[in-house]
C-alpha cells in the first residue's frame, strides 16, 4: 500500500520521507520546481469495446508550465476550456497522449469544488480525516488519533462536527473537513479545483483564508483552479489563462490583471468586473 | 445520515418481529408434535386447534409453525445468495467496467431472459429435486441477476465520484474502495432489494412446492402445505385458508420493510 499505488507518484520524484515536514522547509530551496507540465496534450476516447478503439477527443492541446515552490499558481478560463481536465492528467488519472508530467514532490491531491461528493456519505467527518492515515498504515491508533485531532483543529471545524456525517454539516464545514483529508498525509503540492465556487461570499472568504494560511503552515504549493477572476486576485501569485484546452496567457497576476495581452484574457476580466 | 422512522418500516418491523418470535419458539416448541396423526380428522379450528387439522388428524398450527421455520431458512438463504453473489457481480462489473462487464451482464442478461421459475426448474432438474439445499441453490441462483443489476447501477455511479478519487490518490486499493468505501453507500439499494428478493423467495419456493419441485417430506415449508391443502379445500378450507394467509403475513411484513427502506431513501434525497 502507500505510495506505491500511488498514479501521481512518478518515478522522477525527487523528495520524499514522510514525518520531516518541519524541516522540510529548510531542505527545499526558493523557486524550486514542484510541477512541471511538459508540452502535455491529452482527451477522452468515447466508444469501442472492451475499452478499445472508440474516437479520441482532444482536450489539451500542447500545456506547459511549471509549479514553484510556494506558490499559489491559479488557472483560468471558462467554463468547458479543459481545467478540470488537466487536474485529473496531473494527479496520473488521465493518461496524456503526448509530454509528460513531472512531479517534484510525493502523493498530490485534490480539493474539488462540490464538497457534496467529495465525502464519504456514510462515514463521520473523523473517519474521512482519518482514512488516508489508515491506507498509509504505518501510524498506531494512537498517533492517528493525535494526528487527526491536530488536523482537524488547523482547518477550524468545531469540535461538536468531528463525528458528524456530511449531511449533518454546512458547506463551508465540508470543505474544512476535504481540506483537512487531503492535508492528513502532508502532500506538498494540492490542485484547489474551484474550491470555494459552491459556498456564500462569507464563507469563501474564511476558507480562502484559510488555504493562505495552511500554505504557510504546510510550506505548501497550489495550483488553484477558478473561473473567478476576482478569487484569483485575492489568492494566486501567478496565473495561467486557459482557452480551449491551450493556455492563452501566464504571469504574475498583477501583471496580467493590468495589461492583458490576449483578447481572451481582456474579455474574461471584463466579465468578472 | 439521519435514520427516520416511518410507518410503514415500524408497522413492518412489528409484523415481521412478530412472525420471527413465533417461528422461533416454533423451533423449539410446538402445541403438539407437528406428525402427531393422533386426532380428529378435519376439525375445524377452536380453542384446542388453532388452525384445525387436516385429513390425517394433525394439528395444523404446528405443522404451520415448523413449515414457517423451513420456509423462512429457505428465503434467507436463497437471498444470502443471491445478494452476495449478486452484489459481487455487480461491484465488478459497475466498478471496473470493460471486457468483464460486457461479459458478465451478456450473461446476466442471457439468465434473466428466461422465466424464473422456468429456469429454478432447469437448475433443479440437473442438481435434483427433494432436498432443501437443492431448493436454495436453485432459487439462489435464479436471485442472482437481479442484485447484479441494482447494485452494478450504483457502483458505475460511484465509480467516479469525487471521494472515490480522494480514495485512489491516497493509495486506496480496489478491494478497500470497493468494501469500505462503496458498500455501505450500496446498503440504500440493496436493503430494500433484499425485503423484495426474501419475499419474491418466499413465494418462488412456494410455487416450486406447489409444482412438486420442492421440499419433500418429512420437510414441510408453507408452500408444500399449501399444495398439500388444495386436495382438501372442500372437506378442511382452513388448511389452506391459515396456511395461506401465513405467507401472505410474512410477505406482507417484510414488503413493509422495503417499503419503509425506500421511502426513507426518498425522504434522505
Amino acid at each position: 500500500m502507500g505510495d506505491d499505488n500511488n498514479p501521481a507518484v512518478l518515478e522522477t520524484q525527487q523528495t520524499s520521507v514522510d514525518g520531516n515536514e518541519e524541516n522540510s522547509r529548510l531542505l527545499t530551496p526558493e523557486k524550486q520546481l514542484v510541477l512541471e507540465v511538459r508540452h502535455v496534450s491529452a482527451g477522452y476516447r468515447s466508444g469501442g469495446f472492451a475499452g478499445r478503439g472508440g474516437k479520441y477527443t482532444e482536450v489539451l492541446h500542447d500545456v506547459d508550465f511549471v509549479v514553484r515552490h510556494g506558490e499559489i499558481l491559479g488557472l483560468v478560463g471558462e467554463s468547458g476550456t479543459g481545467k478540470s481536465t488537466l487536474a485529473r492528467a496531473i494527479l496520473g488519472l488521465l493518461k496524456p497522449e503526448q509530454g509528460e508530467i513531472i512531479h517534484h514532490t510525493p502523493r498530490p491531491q485534490i480539493i474539488f469544488q462540490d464538497p457534496y461528493s467529495s465525502l464519504n456519505p456514510a462515514y463521520s467527518a473523523w473517519w474521512s480525516v482519518e482514512e488516508p492515515l489508515r491506507i498509509y498504515g504505518k501510524y498506531d491508533t494512537e498517533e492517528r488519533k493525535r494526528r487527526v485531532r491536530d488536523m482537524l483543529e488547523r482547518v477550524e471545524l468545531p469540535e461538536e462536527c468531528y463525528m458528524a456525517k456530511p449531511d449533518e454539516l454546512s458547506g463551508g464545514q465540508r470543505q474544512r473537513v476535504s481540506i483537512a483529508a487531503a492535508l492528513i498525509r502532508r502532500p506538498r503540492f494540492v490542485i484547489a479545483d474551484e474550491p470555494v465556487s459552491a459556498l456564500d461570499v462569507t464563507i469563501q472568504a474564511q476558507i480562502l483564508k484559510l488555504l493562505r494560511q495552511l500554505r504557510d503552515e504546510f510550506d505548501l504549493s497550489y495550483l488553484f483552479i477558478s473561473h473567478d477572476l476576482n478569487v484569483v486576485y485575492q489568492l494566486c501569485d501567478r496565473v495561467l489563462v486557459m482557452k480551449s484546452g491551450r493556455i492563452v496567457e501566464q504571469g504574475p497576476v498583477e501583471e496580467v490583471y493590468d495589461h492583458p495581452k490576449e483578447e481572451y484574457t481582456k474579455r474574461l476580466l471584463e466579465a468578472s468586473a | 445520515m439521519k435514520k427516520r422512522m416511518n410507518k410503514y418500516l415500524l408497522a413492518g418491523l412489528i409484523i415481521t418481529g412478530i412472525v420471527l418470535v413465533i417461528t422461533l419458539i416454533g423451533i423449539f416448541w410446538t402445541p403438539y408434535p407437528p406428525t402427531a396423526m393422533k386426532f380428529g380428522k378435519f376439525q375445524p379450528p377452536s380453542l384446542e386447534h388453532l388452525f384445525g387439522t387436516d385429513n390425517f388428524g394433525r394439528d395444523i398450527f404446528s405443522r404451520v409453525l415448523k413449515g414457517t421455520g423451513t420456509t423462512l431458512t429457505i428465503a434467507l438463504a436463497t437471498v444470502a445468495i443471491g445478494a452476495a453473489v449478486g452484489t459481487t457481480v455487480g461491484a465488478i462489473t459497475g466498478y471496473f467496467g470493460g471486457l468483464a462487464d460486457d461479459i458478465l451482464m451478456r450473461l446476466n442478461d442471457a439468465l434473466t431472459a428466461f422465466p424464473s421459475i422456468l429456469l429454478a426448474l432447469l437448475i433443479i432438474s440437473i442438481v435434483g429435486p427433494g432436498s432443501k439445499y437443492n431448493v436454495v441453490i436453485a432459487l439462489g441462483i435464479v436471485f442472482i441477476p437481479s442484485f447484479a443489476r441494482v447494485t452494478r447501477t450504483s457502483f458505475a455511479a460511484l465509480r467516479d465520484v469525487n471521494f472515490v478519487t480522494s480514495a485512489r490518490l491516497m493509495g486506496a486499493g480496489s478491494g478497500r474502495i470497493l468494501l469500505v468505501h462503496l458498500l455501505p453507500n450500496i446498503m440504500r439499494v440493496l436493503l430494500p432489494a433484499v425485503t423484495i428478493g426474501f419475499n419474491n423467495a418466499v413465494l418462488a419456493e412456494a410455487s416450486m412446492s406447489f409444482l412438486g419441485i420442492g421440499v419433500k417430506p418429512p420437510d414441510a415449508s408453507l408452500g408444500y402445505m399449501l399444495s398439500e391443502a388444495q386436495g382438501m379445500l372442500k372437506a378442511g378450507p382452513w388448511y389452506a385458508i391459515c396456511t395461506g394467509l401465513t405467507i401472505v403475513l410474512l410477505v406482507f411484513g417484510v414488503g413493509l420493510i422495503g417499503e419503509g427502506l425506500q421511502s426513507r431513501n426518498r425522504e434522505v434525497v
